[in-house]
């Protein structure tokens, strides 16, 4: 066997892993694996503009495609910047892979140098123990093979996560017998996906009785592509499904079933029926406090259903009835076989006029045709505008939660955005990993002005690297949603949210060689858009909404779901 | 709010570093109680044994063993059944000795606490004492009439009675 360096195996077993991409900033640390990198013809390296970036690229990648998205950056401040996404894409269960420089663990003047204060040395293993899903470093080059496996079938397999490689720069550049192998080692990571079938008939008898049942679709029927089973149940019981915001794609929400996302920001029909339902079944969420809101009055009247991969999830947050460890996809068609066996089509009569009630009563959609750029128009227009599989990105704020309201999702993986941490800039970087991964798709970022100076810088790499997207400014001035809480919770005392009308967003984008356009009504709206859906380069379009605006409804910190306020 | 109570759990971790960190650092940042840790080779030479007493109710202790089977260098974890326990724990005490006489009550003490002396100077004993938790805390009374110059305990360590073992599939 030849000998092979520690860069060159890592490489090696990368494209052993079918990676075809690489978001990442070079810096000592790391220059070996970037030496190996060189000429590559499989593997395409897109220069981030900051780590953060990179991470969530690799994350709006990962989510767009399903498949791992990889980052990679330097020791010390490069992987510091990392942590951002790398928490990100643990709070939203994505599967992202990075890859960090260390110093070396073996130096000139010493035997091992990690834990001397090395220069640009960070204990990343120790900073992102609690923000991975697993993490390691290799001691020896004939470790890499093995561990670029397992690193791969821990972020992917199960509830995903991401893992981080710590990669020592001795370990990185020192040669020997390398085998690429296929093996993982993880004796310890059990996984559990096949449902308990006794479970199951105790979810499906109480099922069968059911006479209000509703489903709730989290961010886990996404991630097991097990959205046409949902449908199939879903239609066959009657039950309207509401999602979680991370669940938002996973039911199709122009399907008369569709109630939209429940929380603090929910849909009215969704958070109104919820708290009516008799039977909940649950499938792919953790209950996150922003989905349930006060947990005393959520879904009170309703037995629980709660269908997850994450054993720990189970008993976390919310007491259950039935819990079912598995994975979705299988659950909720053996459900569906067993129930599809017991029942009749069609029953529940009194109910589906509920909901049908519910939805035309409390819908946020508007129905005329409206002139007023208002986030409300501006996202159902924005729907009519983007074929059905366009991917949309939102940054965080009233942005975000305008498009979970007024924005319909119609597939999985085509609604990208930062729901655990709430993390502002999540969602350019997104949007640049989401059209690398589908380049022949629209991708579009809907954002605040707040949000996308954070990450604006950005618009370099799309240029360079000939990514196009969209990125929409609903530009409000200000940070609206902390503004939001000021005027509705503090008296209107602001405090430190005004932006003012820095910086100009179009002379921004042109300054970067970008595209920009300033709109100021619908018509003007529609243009810009169709124009950047043609254009083969990043398009910004800046849109001065007033600053006053709320996102209703709005559940109040403390609050259960039925105590929505709002002017609906 | 349940009830809280001292409970054991044994888990069999990857010997390795960095494994500590991943379990101490859970219990902080999910904000369980670590009453005690104590950690130690096992027969198999890769791995360790971990036992934490936690005070939890019920609840917490569910979360407690799931969220740390989660943990990929966690190899296999439960709690270790209160009825059929058995736990241990060692201290070293240094006790001031003030007269003879008294030399002679510490002593005598000791013996009924199946304890050793380990070391004798002019003003001081050192003993050693094995036992359950309570049995240790029982003579530390005793001994603080004396005055204790120093005290080390290992903190609990346990293993359930019987043939069966916290295995790797759990
Ligand atoms: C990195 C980060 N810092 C701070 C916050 C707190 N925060 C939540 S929403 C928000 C305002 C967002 O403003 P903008 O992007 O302009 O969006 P808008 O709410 O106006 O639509 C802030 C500051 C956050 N979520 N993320």
């Amino acid at each position: 066997m030849t000998k092979t360096s520690g860069a060159k195996a890592l490489i090696q077993s990368l494209k052993n892993q079918k990676v075809d991409t690489i978001f990442g900033i070079l810096g000592g640390a790391i220059l070996p694996v970037y030496d190996a990198l060189c000429g590559d013809q499989n593997i395409r390296h897109i220069i981030a503009r900051h780590e953060q970036c990179a991470a969530h690229a690799a994350e709006g990648y990962a989510r767009a495609s399903g498949r791992p998205g990889v980052c990679m950056a330097t020791s010390g401040p490069g992987a510091t910047n990392l942590v951002t996404g790398i928490a990100n894409a643990y709070m939203d269960s994505s599967p992202v892979v990075a890859l960090t420089g260390q110093v070396p663990s073996t130096g000139t003047n010493t035997s091992y140098m990690i834990g001397r204060d090395a220069f640009q040395e960070a204990d990343i293993i120790g900073i992102t123990t609690p923000i991975t899903k697993f993490n390691c470093q290799p001691r020896a080059v004939t470790e890499i093979p093995k561990m670029v496996n397992t690193a791969f079938y821990i972020a992917t397999t199960g509830r995903p996560g991401p893992v981080l490689i710590d990669l020592p720069k001795n370990i990185q550049a020192e040669t020997a017998e390398v085998e690429i192998t296929n093996q993982i080692d993880a004796r310890g990571y059990n996984l559990v996906t096949q449902p308990d079938l006794a479970q199951i008939s105790i979810a499906v008898d109480l099922l069968s009785k059911a006479e209000k049942p509703i489903i709730l679709a989290g961010g886990g029927v996404i991630i097991a592509n097990a959205s046409d089973e949902l449908v199939k149940l879903s239609d066959f019981l009657m039950a309207p499904v509401a999602t979680t915001f991370m669940g938002k794609g996973a039911f199709p929400e122009i399907h008369p079933l569709s109630l939209g996302s429940i929380g603090m920001h929910g849909n009215p029909a969704a958070n109104r029926l919820i708290s009516e339902a008799d039977v909940l079944l649950a499938v792919g969420t953790r209950f996150s406090d922003r989905a349930t809101a006060n947990l005393n009055t959520f879904a009170a009247e309703a037995k629980k259903i709660h269908i997850d991969i994450d054993p720990a999830e189970i008993g976390k947050n919310i007491d259950v009835n039935i819990a079912i460890v598995g994975d979705a996809k299988k659950t909720l068609s053996i459900i569906y076989a067993a129930v599809a066996k017991k029942l009749q089509k069609n029953r529940g009569l009194a109910w589906a006029k509920r909901v049908k009630e519910a939805k035309e009563k409390l819908s946020p959609l508007i129905q005329d045709t409206p002139k007023d750029v208002v986030p409300k128009t501006l996202l159902s227009e924005l729907r009519k505008l983007l074929p059905e599989n366009a991917i949309v990105t939102t940054e965080v704020g009233q942005n975000q939660m305008w498009s979970a309201l007024y924005f319909q999702a119609l597939k999985p993986r085509t609604f990208i955005s930062s729901g655990g941490l709430g993390t502002m800039g999540f969602g350019f970087p997104a949007a640049l990993g989401a059209k690398v991964a589908c380049p022949d798709r629209a991708v579009v970022d809907i954002a605040g002005d707040g949000s996308f100076i954070m990450t604006e810088q950005e618009l370099a790499c799309s240029i360079m690297e000939n990514i196009p997207v969209t990125v929409i400014v609903l530009n409000n001035s200000v940070l609206g949603m902390v503004a939001q809480w000021q005027r509705l919770l503090y008296g209107k005392r602001y405090m430190a949210v005004h932006l003012g009308k820095t910086p100009d967003f179009v002379k921004l984008a042109e300054a970067f060689g970008a595209q920009g356009f300033r709109v100021g009504s619908i018509p003007e709206f529609h243009n810009a858009v169709k124009q950047a859906l043609k254009s083969k380069v990043t398009t910004v379009i800046d849109v001065p909404i007033g600053s006053e605006e709320d996102v209703v409804p709005f559940v109040p910190p403390g609050c259960g779901l039925p105590q929505q306020r709002g002017d609906y | 709010m349940e009830h809280t109570h001292n409970r054991v759990v044994s888990a069999i971790v990857e010997n390795k570093p960095g494994v500590l960190h991943s379990v101490s650092n859970l219990f902080r940042r999910r904000n369980f109680n670590i009453e005690s840790i104590t950690v130690g080779p096992t027969e198999t030479k890769d791995l360790a044994r971990i036992t934490i007493t936690v005070n939890a109710d019920e609840k917490t202790l569910d979360q407690v063993v799931k969220q740390l089977d989660k943990l990929v260098d966690v190899v296999g974890v439960a709690e270790l059944e209160p009825d059929s326990i058995v736990t241990r724990e060692l201290a070293l005490v240094k006790v001031n000795v003030p007269s003879v006489e008294e030399r002679s009550d510490i002593i005598s003490c000791v013996q009924v606490f199946r304890g050793r002396v380990v070391d004798v100077s002019p003003e001081s004993l050192m003993v050693e004492i094995t036992g359950t938790p309570d049995k240790i805390d029982a003579f530390l009374n005793l001994m603080r009439t004396f005055g204790i110059i120093e005290l080390a305990r290992t903190g609990i360590t346990a293993l359930s009675r019987g043939a069966r073992a916290v295995s790797l599939e759990e």
